[in-house]
Formats: C-alpha cells, structure tokens, sequence
C-alpha cells in the first residue's frame, strides 16, 4: 500500500549514460536519507575469465570490457604485465601508445560533450533533437570524435576494441608517412576543439563544489595520459605498485560493483574520492601544453576546477591538450627499430595504472614462470567514484527538495552525467527511482 | 524498390553487439560468418552500436546493412526480424536495439544530419540472454546462419523491398 504521503519516480529514459545501473534516492520527511548508485560491473568477471590465460592475452580481452575506452584497458594492461616481467617500454613505442591514447581522449570526450553532455545545458533530451535545431554544431563534434577515431584506426587497426595493440608495443609501427594524414586531421581539427572549449565555457553552470578528496596521475612536465605516479589533493603519492595499500575496494550490497575508499583517513566521510577530468585538471592544470592551457584560461577555469558540471569545459580543454600532444608526438615521430620490446614471462606480480578518460584505471596481474595468469585485478574509474557521485547526488538532491519530480528527475539525471560514467560500457539502461515518505 | 547493384559500390555490413555478452554477440558472429563471401567492395564492420560511430560508418553508402541482437517482449529467442528504411521515408520507426544509445538514435541523428545511407536494412535477432560471458544460447547460434544467407541475399539481390 502506498502510503499518502509517499512518492515514488522511476524513469528508464536516463540513456545518456553508457552501460547499465539504476540510481536510487531515498527521501524521508525534509531529508534524503539514501542515495544508492546501484552497479553491474563487467571487470569483475573479467578477471576472473583471465585466470588461466596466457600473459599475452589480456590486451586483448580486456579491450572488450568497454567499447568506449579499450586503449585504457590495453595500456593499464600492458603496463602491468611489462612490470611483472620486468620489460620496459620507452622511446618511440612509448610514444606511439600515448599517441594512441590521445585518440581516445578524443574520441571519447568528443562523444560526452556533444552527444551525451551538451543537450542538458541547451535544454534538449538528447543529441538528435539538439541536431535539429544546431546541425552544424553537431556536426563539428562528430567531425572532432573522427579525428580521435582516425588515431585508433591507424594505430589500434581498428577504433572499436583496437588490434594492433601488444605487450611490449605494437604488432606494427606505422612509417612517418602513414602519420602525415593523420597530423593534416588532427591540424584540422585543433580549432574545431578551442571552439568547443569556447561553446561549454558560455553555458549556465549550478554552483555545486565537490568536496572530495581529488586522484590522478601526475608526470613531471607534461600531462598525465598513459603513465605517471598517483597524487591525491591531500598529498599523497604512490606507485602503481603501492595502489592496493592506498585503495581499499569493499563489497556492497546493492552494487555488483566494490566501492574503493582511500585507506588510513580514520574518517568514514574523508575517505571518498574522486578521480576523472576534475581530479587530473586539478592536480595537472600547471602541466597542460600551451594551446590548452591558454583555452582553459579563456573558459574561465582556475587552477583547481571543483564544480562537476563544469566538467565540460574540462573536457573541452583536455581534447585540446590531446590533439597537441598528438601533433608533437606525430612530429617527434621516428618509425623504432621494432614495434615492441621483448617480454619475457617470469613469476611475480605486475602493476598499471593510466588515466582512461574517466579516470585512474589500474590493473594488477600475478603470473606464474610459464606466464599464465594466476590472478587479476582491475579497478576502473567509475567504482573508484561511486561514493563520491552518491554523496554529491545526496546533497545535490537536498538542496532541491521542493522542486518537483519532473524536474529532480531531469536535474539528478544531469547531475549523475557530469561524470560520465561508464557503468558497464556494454548494453541496458540506467533507471532512477526517487522514493520519498 | 530496387537498389544500385552492390558489386563495386560502397555498402557496408554493420555486426553491432559484444561477444561477451552472450547473445549481444549475435552480430560480431554474422560477420564472422560473412568473411570472404560478400561481393568485392562491401564493406564489413564490427561496432558497439555507438551511433557517431554508425554514422561514421554508413554515411555516403547508398546501401548499409545492420545486424544486431534484439530485447523483445514477449520474447521468442532465436526470432528474426528485418527492417527496410529508406533514405526519403519519412516513417518514424526506432528500431530498439540492445544498447541503450545505439541504434534508433543513431537513425534520428542521421536524418537530422541527413547522413541516412540509400537504404538502411536492419536484421534482429530476439536474444535470450544479455548477461555476462561468452558464448551464445542455442537458439541464437541456431539463427546465424539463416542470418547470414538473408544477408548475403540483401547484398546480391538488388531488390530491396
């Protein structure tokens, strides 16, 4: 029976979010007692479907965890079985896989700005009705997402769950003169980027400051793609290695997903953090490349950038920042003497982390001495952040109370998009069910 | 209607889903069965149904050939459909695919940006499972290959209706 005053909303209309889920707000008098972002996370089986597999292998099958950012999940790996085996990769390969990388920042960031990002501060349910009313905009993100595709097309063999990609490098270095295309695109391309920066810099932002605790990676001189050490707002610093004593991951019950927490705070509500585009921002703005920093400052935004629905502009930025790192890498580019490096198996565990554009992505691997793979562990981006959104959507929804169900709906279901979470990159929708009594 | 001849032209084959997830791999394994037997100068792509991506793939194809795995209700695995759209028709129909941001807006974002190919043919097959792993159930993997003949039909038959 449904009590008189309870109110109940559902909607599975919130497909602007990748993957599946639900979002659950709990409401009791003037007070939203609950917020449960409810989970069904595919890593989880997907380590377990590496055990017994050969270290070779996970490069590949881990590109299959997300359409959205394979390269993440190839990089983070790679790293992690390079590091148990004790191989290094550097020079023109390890110029290559930033480059790569770069073209899914591109891609991905293209794709959450203009089709998923944009309609809510234009006031459109989506990306086709915006189209019809701003075609040429519209076209402009797609034209910018082709360029990071391009880059994957031609480094990864192919953009959606890339080929090309091994431990130790690449099956194939491409010569200069395959690159030169690509640098007269991406040229292209640069101004349709401090264009799009130019565009979110001038739409209505809430204010609302996200408290947390901020992580990412950090690299001397230059922002952090596909390597660097982990730094956290509150001073930490860590190794991939040392990741698992930082990172405490816990099981839930109403998620399929573990929740991570930063060890040792002592305080249950100092312990959530968030990682992403506001996090790497925030703890790398001083490191962009010059073009990028220069829109950043034109968009408004300080060093530091805590309003999540200005994670937009921090995108916009950060496509900028991919699109001249892959100029100068292109421009620095000398085909190597081999597509990849040597590794050879060896007992022992190995470690990665990159940041995947949603964030610090980590994977750790144990091998035995023929390396098959003994275990696996892989920790993406969106369950690192699912105690951050849940105490920003319940104090984002507090404040809203009294606006109706409609319009909490439509304000929680942007609010959850400012992440860009990829809850289980694959199939299904998200649905949100606000309870009150 | 009747279509340019395929041979030499520019269509393309769309397999959309993920082999790890069951019978969302019905697509990839379409077009694993499709190697080597469509006619020169079709071009055959695996995607995640993403729609820029779509798009990307079948603007300017004056043929473009979807395959994708299907939620119904009630639902009858194994269960083929096919859809025909033409680039001028005005019909609001929306293919509901598997994903959640696939197939239906990719065909409203094209028409807005007229990015339709000629003719779009859409195959579904109705799935039974959508959950985690690898493998599909057997009334899907029985459907592959009349999936495959039925496409491979579109391609060299010319006549498109």
């Amino acid at each position: 029976m449904t009590h008189q005053r309870d109110r109940t909303l559902a909607t599975k209309a919130l497909a602007r979010v990748e993957g599946e889920g639900a979002m659950h707000v709990r409401v009791r008098g003037s007070q939203v007692d609950e917020v449960r972002l409810d989970i069904y996370e595919p890593p989880r089986f997907f380590e377990a479907f590496l055990r017994g597999r050969s270290y070779t292998e996970p490069p590949d099958i881990t590109a299959r965890v997300c359409g959205i950012c394979p390269v993440a999940y190839q990089t983070s790996a790679c790293q992690a079985i390079e590091d148990a085996c004790g191989a290094r990769v550097d020079g023109q390969i390890a110029g290559l896989r930033r480059l790569l990388y770069c073209g899914e920042w591109i891609s991905s960031h293209a794709l959450h700005i203009y089709m998923l990002h944009a309609p809510d501060f234009l006031g459109y349910p989506g990306a086709v009705e915006m189209a019809a009313d701003h075609r040429d905009v519209v076209e402009r993100g797609l034209a910018l997402r082709g360029a990071g595709t391009a880059i994957m097309e031609l480094l990864g063999g192919r953009s959606i769950h890339p080929v090309n990609v091994r431990v130790g490098g690449f099956y194939r270095a491409p010569s200069a003169a395959e690159l030169a295309p690509l640098a007269r695109r991406l040229r292209d391309a640069l101004p349709l980027a401090l264009d799009t920066a130019a565009w979110v810099a001038g739409f209505g932002f809430p204010d609302f400051t996200c408290p947390h605790e901020l992580l990412a990676l950090t690299e001397p001189g230059r922002y952090p793609i596909e390597r660097g050490t982990v730094v956290t707002s509150g001073g930490l610093a860590f190794s991939a290695a040392e990741f698992e004593q930082h990172i405490i991951e816990e099981q839930v019950p109403h998620s399929t997903a573990l929740h991570a927490r930063l060890a040792g705070s002592g305080q249950a509500d100092h312990d959530r953090y968030l990682t992403g585009p506001l996090a790497r921002y925030s703890l790398n703005s001083g490191s962009l490349p010059p073009q990028a920093a220069r829109a950043a400052a034109e968009a408004g935004l300080g060093s530091e950038c805590r309003n999540p629905f200005r994670s937009i502009i921090v995108r916009a930025v950060e496509v900028v920042c991919a699109i001249e790192e892959a100029l100068r890498l292109i421009g620095e580019y000398e085909p190597p003497a081999a597509p990849s490096v040597a590794v050879t198996p060896r007992e022992g565990a190995g470690y990665g982390v990159s940041e995947a554009p949603r964030g610090v992505l980590y994977h750790r691997y144990e091998l035995d001495g023929d390396g098959i793979i003994r275990s696996a562990r892989i920790v993406p981006p969106t369950s690192q952040n699912q105690r951050a959104i849940e105490d920003d959507l319940r104090r984002f929804v507090q404040a809203r109370l009294d606006f109706d169900e409609a319009r909490l709906t439509s304000e929680c279901e942007q609010a959850i998009r400012n992440y860009d979470p990829c809850i289980s990159c694959s199939t299904h929708f998200l649905d949100l069910r606000i309870d009150r009594r | 209607m009747t279509v340019p001849a395929t041979p030499g032209g520019n269509a393309v084959v769309i397999g959309i889903g993920n082999e790890f997830r069951r019978d969302d791999g019905a697509g990839p394994a379409v077009l694993a069965r499709l190697h080597g037997r469509v006619p020169g100068g079709v071009e055959l792509l695996v995607t995640d149904g993403e729609p820029a991506g779509l798009i990307e793939a079948w603007t300017g194809a004056p043929l473009a050939v979807i395959v994708d795995a299907v939620r119904a209700e009630p639902s009858v695995p194994g269960r083929l459909h096919r859809l025909v759209l033409h680039e001028a028709g005005a019909a609001e129909v929306r293919p509901v695919s598997s994903h959640g941001l696939g197939l239906d807006s990719a065909i409203g974002l094209a028409r807005a940006l007229d990015r339709m190919p000629g003719t779009l043919i859409v195959h579904a097959v109705e799935a039974a499972d959508l959950g985690q792993g690898p493998g599909l159930t057997p009334a899907v993997a029985a459907a592959i290959d009349p999936l495959a003949s039925a496409v491979l039909r579109d391609l060299t038959s010319g006549e498109i209706c």
